[in-house]
């Protein structure tokens, strides 16, 4: 079992959300995140100040799979994500030793 | 000599149904000022009776006094919540209940010693640099009692025009606190706002609005009498219709003194300082620009064509300066943002202020223009060059607007350019022999006194109350905002 972790541009979230559906991921947690990366950051003018803004907007998607559609959860992360231009973000997987679903106590592949 | 006697009529006579700076008061018809010697005696009534009171339930008209309660009403609404949203909008999510606080308290101070002694000190007959006790705790004034207004036989309530006149000197107060937003210790601005009220914006409205009113101008005689027992920069013929200098200069100047006095915000320079909601901005300088028809055209104190034209003035400079700032903003600084038309808004209207009933349609524009692309350097380039943290740009925008319109007043005043002139109460038209030359040095004074008078005053009161109660909060406190450690509130959900 592996957790996806993807820092997105914000305006993907519903494509990658979509994408992931249709391989089968059953459940994401979105989280908004601010950071900086290849992709620099703007100013900012407010009258006569000038503000360099360094951490970007981002979105942070994660999602704990199952080995078997790890592949194919990341190609569609992959491919719902990518505009092409920098800044399109990251996509990182560990692996996850443990899982549970509160609510009934069971746990690995059949709590995701 | 003669020359200065020529001025000294034609100016004295300025004013009047088009143009009309400010302010006059009490008429010397009162009741209770009968007492004092006739300069001219009324026609129908013999040198050696007392004139008749003029009672307000003979003499108002119905339409100007609503006009004016309504242009009082309006101008209130500048402040709150105008002002209040236009500067909190400027500042750190931290600090925008502190701002909404000192308008608030600052705006009610100020109306309660307007009452008890404001009114009578600034509009009352007195010397020509500060009024009477006449009117101490409003004595004497009924619902009878009548306020002159720039056309001969022409009267107010008086009630209403002191409230009128309330609200201008409470908005200056009030302007004042955004030169050190952010820092400044709560108790030490309600005390600074006292001394300087009372010691500068009270002598100052004297000397440029004060007038018995023209009711006893008949001839040459009976004006140079008026004129002498006016206020010191109206009797030299500054022309000042809303406020330029009592209002926006005056306050600009103590805003200046106080950032440099109090010394600039923990982090200036380092840390981004960047304005935590510039919607409340756009919404500030909105309703400022909707309340600011009762400012301007409210000062012709009548219904009548001088505040239509006051009215239009407001609504046209005002629109030319969002337009000039924002493009010289667009071409300089390669964007055309929504701060700098909200500041271009209110620089606008700074600068038409003085000249709202004085220049014509076409040079309001031209005045709303060169405010909006003067006043962006005055809150960049200049700024720099002041080298103060003036948080909001006090001094920037109504101080450098102020005194551009001051003199532009001067300028675009003349009938030639399309100006309404200089109103002659004695010949009762507009004076023929207008200068620009002449009256751009006139206004020049009245800048220049002001400059002096405000800066002087500040830079005292600002350090008696640094050496009595200190000027800021603690440096912790001021890292943590003012919303919560001066007021013990947040004003939003972290």
């Amino acid at each position: 079992m592996k957790l996806i972790t993807a820092i997105i541009k914000p305006f993907k979230l519903d494509e990658v959300r979509e994408a992931l559906s249709e391989v089968g991921v059953s459940g994401i947690t979105v989280t908004e995140v601010k950071g900086f990366g290849r992709q620099k950051g703007h100013t900012e003018l407010y009258r006569g100040a000038e503000y360099v803004v360094d951490f970007l907007p981002k979105v942070k998607v994660e999602a704990a799979v199952e080995d078997g559609i790890l592949e194919r959860a990341i190609e569609a992360i992959e491919k719902s994500a990518r505009t092409g231009k920098i800044g399109d973000g990251k996509i990182f997987v560990t692996s996850v030793e443990h899982v549970i679903r509160i609510r009934t106590g069971e746990t690995g592949a059949s709590a995701l | 000599m003669l020359t200065w006697m020529k001025r000294l009529v034609a100016s004295g006579a300025m004013a009047l149904a088009i143009g009309a700076t400010g302010v006059m008061v009490t008429s010397p018809a009162y009741a209770d000022e009968a007492k004092k010697p006739a300069v001219t005696a009324p026609a129908a009534t013999p040198a050696t009776a007392e004139p008749a009171p003029v009672l307000c339930s003979e003499k108002c008209n119905k339409a100007d006094t609503v006009w004016m309660m309504v242009c009082t009403a309006l101008v209130l609404l500048m402040t709150l919540p105008g002002l209040a949203l236009f500067y909190g909008g400027l500042t750190r999510s931290k600090n925008v209940l502190s701002i909404g606080m000192q308008c608030f308290m600052v705006f009610s101070l100020i109306t309660v010693l307007w009452a008890i002694y404001g009114y009578s000190l600034a509009f009352t007959e007195g010397g020509p640099f500060i009024g009477g006790l006449d009117r101490l705790f409003l004595g004497g004034m009924t619902p009878d009692s009548v306020a002159a207004t720039f056309s001969k036989g022409v009267v107010i309530p008086e009630f209403v025009f002191m409230a009128f006149q309330g609200v201008f000197a409470t908005i200056t107060c009030c302007l004042i606190i955004g030169a050190f937003a952010e820092r400044a210790k709560f108790s030490a601005i309600l005390i600074f706002m006292i001394l300087w009220f009372t010691f500068s914006y009270l002598p100052i409205a004297h000397m440029v609005w004060f007038w018995p009113g023209p009711d006893d101008i008949k001839d040459v005689a009976s004006l140079e009498a008026i004129t002498a027992r006016a206020g010191w920069l109206w009797q030299k013929g500054v022309l000042d219709f809303a406020g330029g200098t009592v209002v926006h200069i005056n306050a600009a100047v103590a805003g200046l003194v106080g950032s440099y006095v109090i010394g600039k915000r923990v982090g200036y320079g380092k840390e981004a300082m960047k304005p935590h909601n510039l919607v409340y901005v756009m919404t500030g300088a909105a309703l400022l620009w909707f309340g600011w028809f009762g400012f301007n055209a409210g000062s012709a104190l009548e219904a009548n064509g001088s505040a239509g034209l006051a009215f239009v003035n407001t609504y046209l400079a005002t629109a030319a300066a969002v337009l000039g700032w924002s493009v010289a903003e667009w071409v300089l600084k390669g964007k055309p943002s929504m701060l700098g038309a909200a500041s271009g808004c209110v620089a606008g209207l700074v600068a038409i202020t003085p000249a709202a009933g004085f220049a014509g349609p076409m040079g309001s524009i031209i005045i709303g223009l060169i405010a909006g692309v003067v006043c962006l350097w005055g809150v960049t380039g200049l700024k720099k060059m002041l080298g103060s943290d003036d948080s909001l740009d006090v001094f920037g925008v109504h101080g450098v607007g102020g005194i551009t319109g001051a003199l532009l007043t001067g300028v675009f005043a003349d009938p030639a350019l399309g100006g309404s002139g200089i109103w002659d109460y004695v010949a009762n038209a507009v004076a023929p022999d207008y200068s620009i030359a002449s009256q751009l040095w006139i206004q020049a004074q009245g800048v220049i006194t002001t400059l002096i008078w405000s800066g002087v005053v500040s830079f005292i009161a600002f350090k008696l109350i640094d050496m009595v109660i200190g000027l800021r909060v603690k440096e912790e406190d001021e890292r943590e905002g003012l919303d919560i450690t001066s007021h013990g509130e947040t004003a939003y959900e972290s």
